[in-house]
């Protein structure tokens, strides 16, 4: 079984958000980065599944900044066999040209299986995994929740809007991970020094401007300051009268 | 280049309110750029088209197969790509629901042109220009788009639906059969019929001041008080295994801008507030007075949870039923 997992480094969440000197992005000074927390699910996912098969290689992948490396090292150090590093400076806001750069380094690498997370908690496109399946001409089930894989087929559940869609694929295929389909692994402190050892190979890549062209990256306007209606139960009847008459949301 | 596509949803057989608002936001759009609106619905036969035009579309098209009861990738992914390629349009747009977020990219991807994702306001007076939250709503990117035609999926509640009548012409397609590759074979409903928290237009939030999974009965009720609430959750009591994943709202859960978000025992961490700031009105019962949510909280209740929330469920009752 060969797996490919497609990680992104991203702002950790408990960042706040300062705008750069451009306008166009954030201000990176003195922001902790950390894995996607979603590809966490991908990566474990992949690694399961090569134990249980008992055999197979897992490729962790990133598109992004040279300081990436260190992201590809974390997944490394869960478990990953190796890691490919493709180089950019920036990444454009259209998601297309992201899909395009790692649909041709996936398309090389006869993966049976590409794992990405649901989405990116920076840019939130929730869209490249579902893009190199496209381009590859595979099947991809996205924000998978459950998944099962036996004899080159796969079931997949994903939820939707009051329920779960259940899929079936074939393999070769794209999966992007929901929170909730495992439980991933800290990489324990073996893993750390196994995984300064492993091989990381860094390819520069070119990426297209893609359609979107950032005008500005702004805060959002903070909201008018609210007020505290009262203490205890007995400001309930005037926090209703509030909602009703002031606020008409009943 | 200026006609504008929406692609609409429907289940069983009826559209979904969010169609409407794609709707909305394609009327303006082609309202801007001096073109017309093309409907799109794809589904099994017998779905119920009557009424787009009072939302703005001038056509609309029914693509039907009695094997569409559900959403089939594949065959969507086709229709959309043959209407785009025979049509002269300026942009697609479809609702960012767990359909949107998989379709979309996958016919951006097709037909090789630029997506912007989640969008909650789109100009079209000077090209067409779109405004996305990034990092979960704590930036706000401003986009230009370059290349047309362009996909635009709009995050459920961010657009109004308005009517803004049409004689709109009705005309049914049967649906290609494509190879499928990835294939739904079923969707298993849960037991309740609670809405979710993206769609819903009150959401009623626990937090770990709830103090025990049990103790989520009271989030409930007063969701039920309403009638047409969603329960939604904070990280902390979705990852301590009291609620399922698909109730969290926060940078990790789902993104919800509801008409009233009332949060019950949530401190209010930067990660939750990122996911519901956008609501249009915030009520928060804490017993901390110096906790976070007070800041984004339109009104605010300092106390005890366990005395106050049943108190608003039975005050909420009374004015529902009165």
């Amino acid at each position: 079984m060969k797996i490919a997992v497609c990680l992104k480094r991203v702002p950790d969440t408990e960042t706040r958000i300062k705008i750069g000197a451009d306008g166009r992005s954030i201000d990176e000074d003195g922001v902790k980065f950390i894995l996607n927390p979603y590809d966490e699910y991908a990566v474990e996912q992949a690694l399961q599944l090569k134990d249980s098969a008992g055999t197979g290689e897992v490729t962790a992948i990133s598109l992004g900044s040279s300081a990436s490396q260190e992201t590809i090292r974390t997944a490394l150090a869960m478990g990953v066999d190796r890691g490919i590093l493709l180089e950019t400076d920036a990444l454009p806001l259209d998601p297309v040209p992201i899909g395009k750069a790692l649909a041709a380094e996936l398309g090389s690498g006869d993966y049976d299986l590409i794992f990405f997370g649901k989405v990116a908690i920076d840019d939130y496109s929730h869209a490249v995994g579902t893009i190199v399946s496209e381009l590859l001409g595979i099947p991809s089930v996205s924000a998978v929740g459950r998944l099962e894989i036996a004899d080159g087929k796969g079931t997949a559940e994903r939820e939707i809007e009051g329920g779960v869609e259940v899929v079936e694929f074939s393999l070769p295929a794209v999966l992007t991970a929901e929170k909730g389909l495992n439980e991933p692994r800290y990489p324990a402190l073996r893993g750390i020094m196994m995984a300064k050892k492993k091989p990381l190979e860094i390819k520069p890549v070119e990426l297209e401007e893609g359609g979107l062209s950032v005008v500005e990256l702004s805060v959002p306007p903070a909201r008018p300051a609210g007020r505290i209606v009262g203490e205890g139960a007995d400001a309930v009847p005037a926090l209703v009268e509030a909602l009703r008459t002031e606020a008409k949301v009943i | 280049m200026s006609n504008v596509l929406a692609v609409l949803e429907q289940r069983a057989g009826a559209l979904k309110q969010v169609s409407h608002e794609v709707l909305t936001a394609a009327r303006a759009l082609a309202d801007a750029l001096g073109g017309s609106v093309d409907a799109l619905v794809i589904g099994s036969t017998g779905v119920d088209a009557t009424g787009l035009g009072a939302y703005g579309a001038d056509r609309v098209t029914l693509v039907e197969d009695e094997e569409l009861s559900l959403y089939q990738p594949d065959v969507f992914n086709e229709v959309v790509t043959a209407q785009v390629r025979a049509g002269d349009y300026a942009a697609i747009i479809l609702a960012a629901t767990a359909m949107g977020k998989d379709l979309a990219p996958r016919v951006a991807a097709r037909l090789d042109c630029p997506l912007a994702v989640d969008v909650t306001a789109i100009d079209g007076s000077g090209g067409i220009t779109v405004t996305r939250p990034a990092y979960s709503g704590k930036a706000i990117y401003t986009a230009e788009v370059t290349a047309t035609p362009c996909v635009i999926s709009v995050r459920p509640n961010a657009f109004t639906p308005s009517e803004n009548a049409r004689e709109a012409a009705v005309e049914t397609r049967p649906a290609p059969r494509p190879d499928l590759r990835t294939r739904t074979v079923r969707v298993n409903e849960p037991a309740g019929e609670r809405l979710d928290v993206a769609e819903a237009s009150i959401v009623v939030s626990g937090g770990r001041g709830l103090k025990g999974p049990e103790n989520f009965k009271l989030v409930e009720d007063l969701a039920d008080a309403f009638g047409n609430a969603a329960v939604g959750a904070s990280r902390a009591v979705v990852d301590a295994g009291w609620r399922p994943h698909a109730d969290q709202v926060g940078q990790t859960g789902k993104t919800v801008s509801p008409q009233l978000y009332i949060a019950v025992g949530i401190s209010g961490a930067i990660q939750h507030l990122a996911g519901m700031r956008t609501s249009k009105v915030i009520v928060a019962i804490n017993k901390d007075k110096d906790s976070p949510i007070f800041k984004v909280a339109d009104y605010g209740v300092v106390g005890d949870l366990f005395e106050i929330v049943p108190r608003l469920t039975e005050e909420i009752r009374k004015v529902r039923g009165g």
